[in-house]
């Protein structure tokens, strides 16, 4: 690990400014990613700024039924507040695959909105990567790339987003609230993050010192149902080979709301709007599922080892949505 | 110094290393206790208060020192193991503000003020937690090197509730893994542990 200074923010405000006077400054919260990639020296920060203590621990009702939750929220609190297990239970189940109990008592909601990758030519400090060396090229693309993404993917990047809980938010339709140097910002899950295209060492539009402060989203329609289900090497404490966080709500035999996004096979949090605008108006039935799985994946690019990943996250959209749907 | 009558191999690594070869090793060897200040850049050595099983530590530490390594190499308290330091094996496993962590993904700088509780910490004297004893009762391990892990993951499983049934309590511990495959007496150990407590309201 390269030496560092270390500090406690004083607030939202002087984080903020400390961490935007130095250009290798970086937040710390909960430290499950970011130490363990200091120790690898894929992160090289000159200053950590721990906002960990900020009272941006709230989980709080928003009118009409939604939810506002601060950015220092633990993973597992908020799988286990009881509005999110009552009315979000995608969420709860999301953050209940991820990881292990002690490493989601300490990662916070913010934290895990920027998760990075779990490529190992990312990790490994020495391979050819774009994303942590740019210009470097990509290990992955000719390389063991059994766990990278078949869509979002790009020449230059094939890494997969890690996040279980940012699946489910995806289909919460959540607002990511921010603080930067610019002032303050509401920023729409969908426009929040980046595929890697040429650049895939800028993975969201959060500028430089700009600190998540929370997160908010809407209550679901009355009448829907939402899931999330993961597949994975081994039962837990794994990362997901394909998973999918699904809202449905049936009403006259009929789909009248329909959400799906998409885990372990792509670059980024990944909605497939056209496969659910194939639902809405249909019977939910085994047939107008897998319609929608297919177009779900519709321009996948499987690479040497992940091509099974395409069947596979069809069959999890599936089986999700007969979940849901079974009630 | 009258000797230790019963010195164990850390003693005796302690003893050769500040007697004669080891010194030159420790003293350039990565992040070390109050490390030599850099006279300007970053890494100056901070104060840490840090409170473990209830003793209060007033500490200078360089910023990179885990909470795992303060533990450990600042303080002896070596019952806390570090085994991938990486946050997947759980053998660093303590409790912080009452609630399970791994160690090694902690600074120590990260803690102070929040009480942290080891695995030397669980006995009351010379009373065995009620988990010590069940894993001394069920066999729940072999080489031993992850159970100060699984102990205090188990307090925290306990703590949190959230598992009943010996799946749950498995997943519930999935965060400690054991090379011995000592799993099975580990789920036994716990469950009887949550019984008798659930019993004895």
């Amino acid at each position: 690990m390269n030496p560092f200074d270390y500090a406690r923010a004083a607030g939202a405000a002087a984080a903020v400014t400390q961490v935007a006077a130095s250009p290798r400054a970086k937040f710390l919260a909960g430290g499950t990613t970011l130490i363990d990639l200091m120790k690898l020296h894929v992160e090289t920060p000159d200053t950590l700024v721990d906002i960990g203590r900020l009272p941006l621990d709230k989980v709080e009702a928003v009118a009409g039924g939604g939810l506002a939750v601060g950015a220092n929220v633990r993973n597992s609190d908020l799988a286990y507040h009881d509005a999110v297990l009552a009315r979000f239970p995608v969420l709860s189940e999301a953050l209940l695959s991820g990881a292990s109990p002690q490493l989601r008592n300490a990662a916070t909601v913010g934290g895990n909105l920027l998760q990075r990758t779990r490529c190992p030519y990312f990790r490994d400090g020495v391979s050819p990567c774009n994303k942590r060396a740019p210009g470097s090229g990509c290990a992955a693309l000719g390389g063991h790339n059994r766990g990278n993404a078949v869509l979002g993917g790009s020449e230059s990047c094939i890494a997969t987003s890690a996040s279980d809980m940012c699946v489910a938010m995806a289909v919460l339709n959540v607002t990511i609230k921010t603080q930067g140097p610019k002032g303050e910002r509401a920023i729409p899950f969908a426009d929040f993050y980046l595929v890697p295209g040429e650049t895939p060492e800028r993975e969201t539009v959060l500028d430089h010192g700009e600190l998540i402060v929370g997160v908010e989203w809407p209550a679901l329609p009355a009448g829907a149902k939402s899931h999330y289900l993961k597949v994975r090497d081994r039962a837990s404490y794994q990362f997901a080979l394909a998973s999918a966080a699904v809202v449905l709500e049936v009403a006259g035999g009929v789909v009248t709301t329909a959400r799906v996004a998409l885990g372990g096979v792509a670059t980024k949090p990944w909605r497939v709007p056209d496969a659910e605008k194939l639902l809405v108006g249909r019977k939910p039935t085994a047939e107008a599922f897998a319609a929608a799985a297919e177009v779900a994946t519709k321009g996948a690019v499987p690479r040497t080892f992940n091509g099974f990943k395409v069947a596979l996250v069809r069959r999890v959209i599936v089986r999700a949505l007969e979940t849901v749907a079974a009630g | 110094m009258p000797p230790d009558p019963d010195p164990d191999r850390r003693d005796f690594i302690q003893g050769v290393a500040a007697g004669g070869l080891g010194v030159a090793l420790l003293s350039t060897a990565g992040p070390g206790v109050a490390a030599a200040d850099p006279p300007t850049g970053p890494g100056r050595a901070i104060p840490v208060q840090l409170t473990v099983n209830g003793q209060d530590h007033a500490l200078t530490l360089d910023p990179r020192i885990s909470l795992l390594d303060a533990l450990r190499e600042v303080l002896h308290l070596t019952g806390t193991k570090k085994g991938c330091d990486h946050g997947q094996c759980g053998a660093c496993t303590v409790l912080v503000d009452g609630r399970r962590v791994n160690a090694c993904l902690t600074l120590a700088a990260s803690v102070a003020g929040s009480p942290v509780r080891t695995v030397e910490g669980l006995a009351t004297g010379d009373d065995l937690h009620p988990l010590q004893a069940a894993f001394i009762k069920h066999d729940a391990f072999q080489c031993g090197y992850c159970t100060p892990g699984q102990l205090c993951s188990a307090v925290g499983l306990l703590k949190e509730a959230h598992a009943t049934t010996d799946d749950e309590v498995r997943e519930q511990m999935s965060g400690n893994l054991c090379r011995c495959g000592a799993y099975p007496n580990v789920v036994a150990a716990v469950q009887e542990v949550r019984l008798a407590a659930r019993d004895a309201r």
